[in-house]
């Protein structure tokens, strides 16, 4: 069935045997270094890059589209597969927006338990960046354990919601459950130890030759590079730009907690990976703050609007006038008021937006993702000229780019 | 007889609407309230025509024409103090009014605001590229070329980004189904196999729920088994299901639940 002549390899305008005896490398898109479906096309002159052009959309599975054809709260698990590395993030981030839409605002229990998802998230997210980039540059102890680490949190993780990848963790209105008994002691143990495993990862890496030689003074960006080609979050402070959303934009309790905003002037590998680790203390101080929150505040966890949100459980086996709201947002979807808006937050990649326009339908009329890692990888055309092919792998690894949320 | 659909918005719609009905608004509040977007404004209406402005949920939104699109962003970036253009694409107004809204995201660090500016094209029109202001542009242009078809002028890499370069169609538009149309379900067999193996190897089938109950080549079967390919559009033979594990599997002991050790408490 299958024709010999038909799988031939589709280069698109590339053409092998150039006079100017430049090289082009494909790498990718099955790199193990390429954190997923990215194809880099370089332009070499020896193992000098001179030219490159990511290419992208294997993992494209039309987001936006199936947001337009879905009730709001059937879009929530999909916004799981954005950043499968921090889940929660994503469908805080759908769930803050829709809030805004409607005007909603969440009961204190609930936006205590979305901090802590929000920030444990982080910590898998960063422990993951870690152990990964850590891995691609040759260090496998520490991707060892820093792997060991985030199991530990998957485990709460899983403890609260059940999964341990694609939480779905977070509802339109707050979240659908209390944290079970044993999560904060956990949690707490789990903090306990931490600074000791940061520290760790330092001791190995720090001053660790082989490390500083492929991180110090490669990949640098400059401030108006990352401004220009819209980078945030780590990949935007280290190049000396403070902006935090959650601290120049407070949403949920980030207000008011105590927290400190790593930045770095030096634009490197080396200063994104000291703003991670950097990063990690400051979730885990977050983390020992909204801990005491959570104590004092009263049991309801999903916000009162009948219109939009189904009513307690209790009150929908009970009350018939609450069950046929509860039908009729589950079989039609909530309808949001005549609007739009566009709210960003800070995910552990950067500034995840989500731009909702409503036509007062149960389906979004527009939704657009506006994910980090998308202009993080654009940012690669501007930023590989000039540097070495193994350097490559350790620019791709700062970046911190997922495919989930490039492609979307 | 079948239902109409309107072939200009094939998307989803609502089984049920309430004709009594009124949807609310999001409140629109006047651009004098906050006094640092009604300085914004009035630096970009002394220079060019503002059409409407207004703040919505926190944010400035300004439309504008679309051909003042470069001047405007230019102005908000060097004067204005704008250092981000966070997020642009297209809306799609084709059904209502024939037209594709643009809007641009922008951010000012130093302010700590967030503007959006909006423009409407029509379906044939192009608009002005703004990569030379921030490169971000770069990539949301070809996004939006990529998902809406509409042109940039002056982009220095106009092609398609997350779609193949020889798709045909373009995915975010309500026109185009969700499940993607003809071209699209012949497109990896045209491609792979080539046209004539169409035939053989028939359309790509995209709802992920199907099974064909008859395929005995691709598919497990579900309940009895028959041998790889049978035919059984005459009805399956009656297999009896014989477990394995029944009399054991081989080198593994039976569980012994008196015997095994449960950990409880785990050193975290």
């Amino acid at each position: 069935m299958q024709q010999s002549n038909r799988l031939r390899p589709f280069f698109e305008n590339i053409t092998f045997d150039r006079a100017d005896n430049e090289m082009i490398l494909n790498f990718g898109p099955q790199h193990p270094s390429a954190h997923g479906q990215l194809r880099l096309m370089l332009h070499m002159q020896q193992e000098q890059i001179t030219k490159a052009h990511p290419d992208i959309g294997y993992l494209h599975r039309g987001m936006e589209k199936m947001a337009e054809n879905m009730i709001y709260n059937e879009f929530m698990p999909t916004t799981d597969r954005m950043d499968y590395i921090a889940s929660s993030s994503n469908n805080y981030g759908f769930a803050l927006a829709v809030e805004k839409l409607i005007g909603l605002d969440v009961p204190r229990r609930a936006k205590v338990i979305r901090m802590m998802l929000l920030e444990t998230n982080r910590l898998m997210s960063h422990l993951f960046w870690l152990a990964t980039t850590a891995l691609d540059i040759g260090a496998m102890t520490v991707f060892l354990f820093a792997f060991r680490e985030r199991e530990y949190l998957m485990d709460l993780i899983e403890d609260y919601c059940g999964a341990r990848l694609t939480h779905s963790a977070v509802r339109i209105g707050g979240v659908p459950l209390d944290l079970p008994d044993n999560f904060i002691p956990d949690l707490r143990k789990f903090l306990d130890k931490l600074p000791e495993n940061i520290k760790d990862y330092e001791d190995l890496l720090d001053s660790n030759r082989i490390w500083l030689m492929r991180m110090e003074n490669v990949g640098v960006i400059s401030t108006e590079m990352a401004l220009s080609w819209g980078c945030s979050g780590v990949m935007l402070r280290a190049s000396g730009v403070e902006w935090d959303i959650r601290k120049e934009e407070p949403y949920e309790l980030y207000d008011e907690v105590e927290f400190s905003v790593p930045v770095s002037d030096k634009g490197d590998n080396y200063a994104r990976y000291k703003l991670y680790m950097a990063e990690m203390r400051e979730s885990s101080k977050i983390l020992y703050q909204v801990l005491d929150m959570y104590e004092g505040t009263q049991p309801a966890l999903m916000a009162h609007a009948p219109q939009y949100i189904s009513a307690p459980k209790l009150d929908i086996m009970t009350q018939n006038y609450s069950l046929m709201q509860h039908f009729v947002l589950v079989t039609q979807g909530m309808r949001p008021p005549v609007g739009e808006v566009y709210i960003p937050t800070e995910s552990p990649k950067g500034e995840l937006g989500y731009y909702i326009n409503s036509q007062g339908d149960a389906y979004p009329y527009r939704l657009k993702l506006r994910a980090p890692s998308f202009w993080h990888t654009g940012i690669l055309t501007d930023l590989l000229p000039g540097h070495y092919i193994p350097d490559v792998v350790s620019i791709i690894g700062t970046t911190n780019i997922v495919f989930g949320e490039v492609d979307r | 007889m079948r239902a109409y659909t309107p072939k200009d918005n094939v998307q989803k719609k609502p089984y049920y609407t309430d004709r009594y009905w009124v949807a609310p608004q999001v409140a629109k509040h006047e651009v004098s309230s906050d006094a640092v977007f009604a300085r914004d404004l009035e630096a970009i209406s002394a220079k060019f025509t503002v059409l409407e402005a207004y703040i919505q949920v926190d944010q400035m939104v300004v439309i504008i024409n679309a051909e003042d699109n470069f001047g405007v962003i230019e102005l908000m970036k060097n004067s204005l103090e704008y250092n981000q253009l966070s997020e642009l694409s297209a809306i799609d107004w084709l059904a209502a009014e024939g037209k594709f809204e643009i809007f641009y995201q922008m951010l000012s660090m130093s302010k700590r605001k967030r503007v959006r500016i909006k423009c409407k094209i029509d379906e044939k029109e192009s608009i002005q590229s703004v990569e030379k202001l921030f490169r971000s542009a770069d990539w949301s242009e070809r996004e939006m070329y990529d998902m809406f078809g509409i042109v940039i002028n002056n982009h220095p890499f106009m092609k398609r980004i997350l779609m193949p370069d020889d798709w045909e169609g373009f995915p975010l538009r309500k026109t185009y189904p969700l499940q993607g149309d003809e071209f699209a379900s012949w497109y990896e067999v045209d491609k792979i196999f080539g046209k004539e193996a169409r035939e053989i190897i028939g359309p790509e089938n995209r709802d992920p729920a199907r099974v064909d109950r008859y395929d005995t080549e691709r598919f497990a079967r579900l309940g009895h088994e028959v041998p790889r390919g049978a035919d059984i559009s005459q009805g399956e033979p009656d297999t009896p299901l014989v477990y394995q594990e029944s009399e054991g599997v081989f080198l593994i002991e039976k569980f012994d639940a008196e015997k095994s050790v449960v950990i409880s408490d785990r050193d975290r």
